[in-house]
């Protein structure tokens, strides 16, 4: 046979993309929700580990089965608007904790697209907003954490942010990002920096947080930046005020209850 | 326009495909023995990331990421576990065409960069910068088209800078079991070292 | 090449004729993941994988692949397995494949891969083949691993996460070496691993 005729080649490259193509899908879609699940337990992680630091003495660790210990220790987990309004529900997994729903990256990065139009002046959108919220229950207190997403030098930034009862005071935050230089930018996820979260507040004004190249001097709304990785450490500040601002409506609200129940 | 030139100058030094991510190593030591063809082979790479990251891009942007194929109407499909394989075959074909293409209407051009094109095909560099602008996001075709005029820039730099050390390399007395090779790696090294200096400048 | 030893194919590009330090194949994408060991090896093990099993599977098409479009087959294999080995990390080792991020796409241009398949490969038996890929990942592999675990101690004073340097020498005034961290200093040690190895057999020496 003669294997370098026009009609062999094209048809063994015929033959061999579908082939490729076959295995490849049948693959991916077999492989595809176990991938999501993994995803779903990043993210869970994250708002477990941002929860425990209201409380130094639980850690999570790193094997541990974070959608049982989701399931057992969350308490509510909800979408609200840009009004502040309790627009949707997300399911806890009480029953089945493979039901647990929680807000992916992609699930942020849309609001994030709509916080753009929305500061471009399209304020109708505000009550187009989904914006997550869990709350945790770690040994006794009620901690909320909300998300923050953003761009960063590179790719995508984003962190996960405890706050207290009172809708202000910050227990704690944990922050991941995509692609940022390693060594400088990527610093943003080593507890160094994370620490320095525990204790401090959203501001009162339109100033709701800032990442302070030169050092926070102990301001409580600002932590120190990262020397070298200025563009990253701005543009963390820049995504934490953004989402704080457009979660303040419903963090006011737990402020008024704190305030009426004292 | 700030953030091109940002973007640009941060690629090229900050984010060098070389001494930051050691992308399309093989070639870059293989063909650093004189400045001449290590010129050559820089341009080479220049001229096929120009071209290959903004056609990845739209590929990218139009077919491949979750949700892309919206405009066709299957606004639930994710195409992203194909995109190597669609980018390697893009490569591959847009090498195959400008040699072409160079061969016929620019001889002399030819006569110079030929040989090194079908290098480049299999040159980490490029498909490396195809997956990193994937990861990274781009907003857009300008961007993703900066970052490959930067970071093939700073690969013609970087391969021109080591050829000429290697250059001089040569009337050195290094260590026997060091010669060639192992030295080369070494000074790659300390030019990556020097390389991060750049790393605090802010634009 | 009828009789090829298998037991010097496999064993031959381990040390005396390894990918990375001899024949300078594949360097791309060693360096990048090998300030973890836990990382490098799981690259190592993408790249036996994809080394070994797309040469079988060149090496039982060579009698059909029209040779006009040899260098296409061969990438589309190569792709093929790469994508594999991503989707099942991704399903299985998802904080590894994080951190691997775009260098187990860059298998695929990994020197190693298409230079095993175009040199052996298409003139030998499916085992032979299988062996030589094997052989040539686990060269790889094994450099990747001396790398990041040089790397990975006395930049982080770990050993695949554990803490191996003891609180005391901290204490003493020991600190971790952040220049190891730092991706130049994987060209440097690359530098030593082959230095030395020149240093053992002589004939691979340069004039």
């Amino acid at each position: 046979m003669n294997t370098n005729s026009n009609v062999y080649t094209v048809v063994y490259s015929t033959i061999l993309v579908v082939v490729v193509a076959a295995v490849l899908a049948f693959t991916a879609i077999s492989l595809q929700p176990k991938q999501n699940e993994n995803v779903k337990k990043e993210t869970i992680t994250k708002v477990l580990s941002a929860a425990a630091q209201a409380d130094q003495t639980i850690t999570i660790a790193e094997d541990a089965d974070v959608m049982a210990l989701y399931s057992e220790m969350a308490t509510a987990a909800f979408y609200v608007d840009g009004y502040g309004k309790i627009v949707g529900e997300m399911n806890l997994g009480k029953e089945n904790v493979n039901d647990i729903k929680v807000a992916t990256n992609a699930d942020l990065k849309k609001q994030n697209d709509i916080f753009k139009k929305i500061a471009d002046g399209q304020n109708d959108l505000l009550a187009s907003l989904e914006l997550p919220v869990y709350v945790i229950n770690v040994n006794g207190k009620s901690v909320t954490v909300i998300p923050c997403y953003g761009a960063g030098l590179w790719g995508p930034i984003w962190g996960y942010i405890a706050v207290a009862e009172d809708g202000r005071s910050i227990y704690g935050a944990v922050f991941d990002h995509k692609s940022e230089t390693p060594g400088l930018g990527a610093k943003i996820t080593e507890d160094f920096f994370q620490n320095q979260f525990a204790g401090k507040e959203f501001g009162q004004g339109s100033q709701k947080f800032d990442v302070v190249k030169g050092g926070a001097h102990g301001a409580s709304n600002g932590v120190d930046a990262i020397s070298g990785a200025t563009i990253t450490s701005q543009a963390l500040g820049r995504t934490i005020n953004t989402w704080a601002t457009y979660y303040e409506p419903y963090l006011k609200t737990l402020e008024v209850a704190e305030t009426v129940e004292e | 326009m700030a953030d091109y030139i940002s973007l640009f100058v941060k690629s090229i030094f900050i984010d060098n495909m070389i001494f930051a991510y050691f992308l399309g190593m093989c070639s870059y030591l293989a063909v650093s023995k004189n400045v001449k063809t290590a010129n050559g082979l820089g341009v080479a790479v220049i001229a096929v990331l120009l071209i290959t990251l903004p056609v990845n891009y739209l590929l990218n942007e139009y077919i491949l990421k979750p949700g892309a194929l919206a405009w066709a109407g299957f606004p639930d499909l994710d195409l992203s576990f194909l995109s190597f394989i669609f980018f390697i075959a893009v490569i591959a074909a847009i090498v195959q065409i400008v040699e072409m293409v160079v061969e016929k209407f620019l001889p002399n051009l030819y006569s110079q960069l030929g040989i090194f094109l079908p290098l480049i095909a299999v040159n980490c560099a490029i498909l490396g910068g195809s997956l990193f602008m994937q990861e990274r996001d781009f907003a857009n075709v300008g961007e993703a088209a900066t970052y490959a005029l930067g970071s093939g820039i700073g690969w013609w730099l970087a391969i021109v800078a080591l050829a000429a050390i290697r250059e001089k390399l040569a009337y050195s007395h290094v260590p026997a079991p060091l010669k060639g090779l192992g030295i080369t790696f070494i000074t790659v090294g300390l030019m990556g070292i020097a390389f991060m200096t750049f790393m605090g400048i802010q634009l | 090449m009828a009789n090829v030893n298998l037991k010097e194919t496999f064993l031959n590009p381990i040390f005396k004729g390894n990918p990375i330090s001899v024949l300078v194949l594949g360097i791309c994408s060693s360096l990048a993941v090998t300030v973890q060991l836990k990382g490098a090896f799981v690259m190592g093990l993408s790249v036996i994988i994809v080394t070994g099993v797309s040469s079988l599977i060149c090496s039982l098409l060579r009698n059909t692949i029209p040779n006009r479009i040899r260098i296409i087959v061969q990438l589309v294999v190569v792709a093929m397995m790469v994508i594999l080995v991503d989707q099942v990390l991704k399903a299985y080792a998802y904080s590894v494949s994080k951190t691997l991020s775009v260098y187990i796409g860059l298998i695929i241009t990994n020197c190693i891969v298409m230079g095993r398949i175009e040199a052996f490969a298409l003139g030998n038996k499916p085992f032979a083949s299988l062996l030589d890929g094997l052989g040539n990942g686990l060269g790889y592999a094994m450099i990747l691993v001396i790398v990041a675990f040089f790397r990975e101690l006395l930049g982080s004073g770990t050993i695949f996460g554990f803490q191996v340097i003891p609180q005391c020498l901290y204490d003493l005034g020991y600190a971790n070496n952040g220049l190891m961290i730092l991706p130049p200093m994987a060209l440097v040690l690359l530098g030593c691993v082959i230095w030395i190895q020149r240093a053992i057999q002589k004939d691979l020496q340069e004039k």
